[in-house]
């Protein structure tokens, strides 16, 4: 239990620390949303500084950080100037649906790495090993962006996939089954391209994972017991080499979440994506912290459930 | 020795596809920023050897597209006069490495453009673009790669050293950098930089941004070895001797960081260059009219670009050799870096 409070603890410390940090650049940064306006002449000076004045931007950036927090408190993360709301309804909208997809997409190419990995591993410099690292290889210099451009175009082409948003148009009158297929369809894409883009390196470390476990003794007592062999894969080999792989769980949450970013400004999913783009157009500076802190709760959760199943996985942790 | 001959091949291939970019001039047919109104959007020509009578040529040649009567961007192929490549012509000037002035080029075609990848919608030769804008995104990549390494050694080099609360704050702030999805990180700083800038100022604004986000891997790494070179007889013996803390870092200490440095430089260079790219991509990097591998691709935002001009795609495939490239080289120093510690 003391571990899992140290972890807690520790993620705290870092979402402070985000938010610091994120205030430091604001208060070094030239430039602001008002600085638009400025140029506008039908807005006089008078009213850009008094709207500067009403959303407290003319303070120092200690009194904006209090302030900040204080918002924080009330469950609203700052203020969008552009929207004119608080930030918070905002992007709690977008961030379910970025979930939606970062999810779908870790557990599918978890489902798909793993046994990739593992069969990589046990064929070791054979064929199909050596199939598996050349398309992992191939596959990790293929940047998400391409990979993405490259589904949407084949998409355009075929006409087989809708290209664009979450629903259909006019998909509130469809039947609720016709509306999870509408949204299965809008999902397939943006999905394949982060599972794309994920599966390479997952596949990478679980084959080195395994492959470190696969020579030792207690495997080999288990082949001489007569155990089959998917038995010794799955239940005796895979658990071994779990510890590193659930870290990587943490990890790759991160790395779908910077990769998201990408696909869903390409494939145009209302996610957190194009908010945060339009809101940098926009220097709409509360959202864009927001977002930034949102995509680092995100990731500190993804961390914390590693832990868990980490001390569920690993008894040395437990005892420990 | 396998190895070192397979490293070697590795740096060859490498560094001639760097070599290629560098001397975007002379392999582009085309100056990067010239407009030919008669051809936007122009599909694709490809080298062919044998023409539409099923004759062979020796000479490869191209068939020349033009508009057809009325329309803005529907071409017909004209068969009937095939257009060969001439190679090591004079054409337009440009300057070798950004200094020699030359008109050499390595191939071009007399009468109509040869645009091998086809053109953009300012008629714009896709195929020189894809050469010019690898300049760029390259050279961004290997000077942001330059940037967060030294600051990486410099940082890694003084926490590991010195210990104490030096390394303890440190480190906690390079764990911050770590924990954050760094693209998100990228875009944060990104939204408080100013957004219309000129090429030359977009270009050194991400390079900047770049390397002070990548920083923090570079220097946790470091601050490891410096930790461990520390502790080695040697190192002590020198300091027994009265040796200053400068020497013992330049040579004593860094010397050992250098493999970490180099694997680290064969992993970072392409994800910088795809920061890069990112970010060209969107809009918040080089803008228009200076081509990059990123800003290549921002007419694919538009639907219609999409449909029906799809080989916009085709020049940022010029980047994937480099990343497979850079890829094979960080794992083939990462072993040799493991076999050494052996």
């Amino acid at each position: 239990m003391r571990y899992l409070l140290k972890r807690f603890i520790h993620a705290l410390f870092l979402l402070v620390g985000v938010s610091i940090l994120s205030f430091v650049f604001t208060a070094l940064a030239p430039g602001n949303y008002f600085d638009e306006m400025r140029l506008n002449p039908q807005i006089s000076p008078d009213t850009v500084t008094a709207l500067r004045a009403h959303y407290g931007v003319d303070r120092p950036v200690v009194v904006r950080y209090a302030r900040w927090l204080e918002s924080v408190a009330h469950g609203d993360l700052g203020f969008s100037f552009a929207y004119n709301t608080p930030a918070a309804p905002l992007l709690w909208a977008r961030a379910w649906n970025t979930l939606l997809l970062t999810v779908t997409a870790t557990l599918i190419s978890w489902l798909i790495a793993l046994p990739l990995g593992i069969w990589s591993a046990e064929r070791k410099a054979r064929g199909p090993d050596v199939a598996i690292t050349a398309a992992t290889g191939l596959l990790l210099s293929m940047p998400d962006l391409l990979l993405a451009l490259g589904l949407l175009i084949f998409a355009v082409r075929t006409g087989w996939f809708p290209t664009g948003g979450m629903v259909s148009v006019g998909s509130e009158s469809l039947s609720w089954l016709a509306r999870i297929r509408d949204l299965f369809l809008h999902m397939a894409l943006p999905v394949a391209a982060l599972v794309l883009s994920t599966i390479p390196l997952l596949v990478r470390h679980v084959r080195s994972a395994m492959a470190g476990v696969l020579g030792s003794g207690f495997l080999r007592a288990a082949q001489a017991h007569g155990i089959p062999r998917r038995t010794i894969l799955y239940r005796y080999a895979l658990p071994a080499a779990a510890h590193p792989l659930i870290s990587l769980f943490g990890f790759s949450l991160g790395a779908l979440l910077s990769g998201s970013l990408i696909v869903e400004v390409v494939m145009s999913w209302p996610g957190l994506g194009p908010l945060l783009l339009e809101a940098i157009l926009a220097r709409d500076l509360y959202l864009v912290i927001g977002g930034v802190m949102l995509s680092t709760i995100f990731l500190v959760i993804g961390n914390f459930i590693a832990d868990l199943i980490l001390y569920w996985a690993d008894p040395r942790i437990r005892t420990s | 020795m396998g190895r070192q001959r397979k490293l070697v091949v590795l740096l060859t291939l490498l560094g001639a596809a760097h070599l290629m970019i560098a001397c975007a001039g002379f392999f582009a047919p085309y100056d990067p920023t010239t407009q030919d109104r008669n051809h936007p959007y122009a599909p694709p020509m490809r080298p062919n050897f044998v023409d539409a009578a099923g004759h062979f040529h020796l000479r490869p040649f191209v068939y020349s597209e033009n508009l057809r009567e009325g329309s803005f961007d529907e071409y017909v192929r004209d068969t009937s006069h095939p257009i060969p490549l001439r190679f090591f012509i004079t054409g337009t000037s440009y300057r070798l490495f950004g200094l020699i002035p030359m008109r050499l080029h390595l191939f071009g075609a007399d009468g109509s453009p040869a645009f091998l990848l086809g053109s953009d919608a300012y008629g714009r030769d896709l195929f020189s673009r894809m050469l010019y804008g690898g300049q760029i995104s390259l050279l961004a990549g290997l000077l942001a790669t330059a940037l967060a390494l030294s600051s990486g050694l410099l940082i890694g080099a003084l926490a590991g050293f010195f210990g104490g609360w030096t390394d303890e704050i440190l480190m906690r702030v390079a764990e911050l950098f770590l924990a954050l999805p760094w693209l998100y990180l990228l875009f944060a700083i990104r939204a408080f930089l100013p957004l219309a800038v000129s090429p030359v100022q977009a270009f050194f604004l991400v390079v900047v941004l770049i390397g002070t986000v990548g920083w923090a891997r570079p220097a946790r790494l470091i601050r490891g070895v410096v930790l461990s070179a520390k502790e080695r007889d040697y190192v002590r013996a020198a300091k027994g001797f009265g040796a200053s803390n400068s020497y013992l870092l330049r040579s004593h200490i860094l010397p050992q960081a250098w493999s970490v440095v180099l694997t680290q430089a064969a992993i970072l260079v392409p994800q910088y260059v795809l920061a890069e790219v990112t970010l060209s991509f969107l809009g918040l990097g080089v803008p228009e009219p200076a081509a990059s591998w990123g800003n290549l691709l921002t007419s694919l935002q538009q639907y219609s670009v999409l449909t029906t001009y799809w080989w916009m795609y085709l020049p940022s495939l010029g980047m994937v050799p480099f990343f497979l490239g850079y890829l094979a080289l960080a794992s083939a120093l990462q072993k040799r870096a493991e076999q050494s510690k052996i």
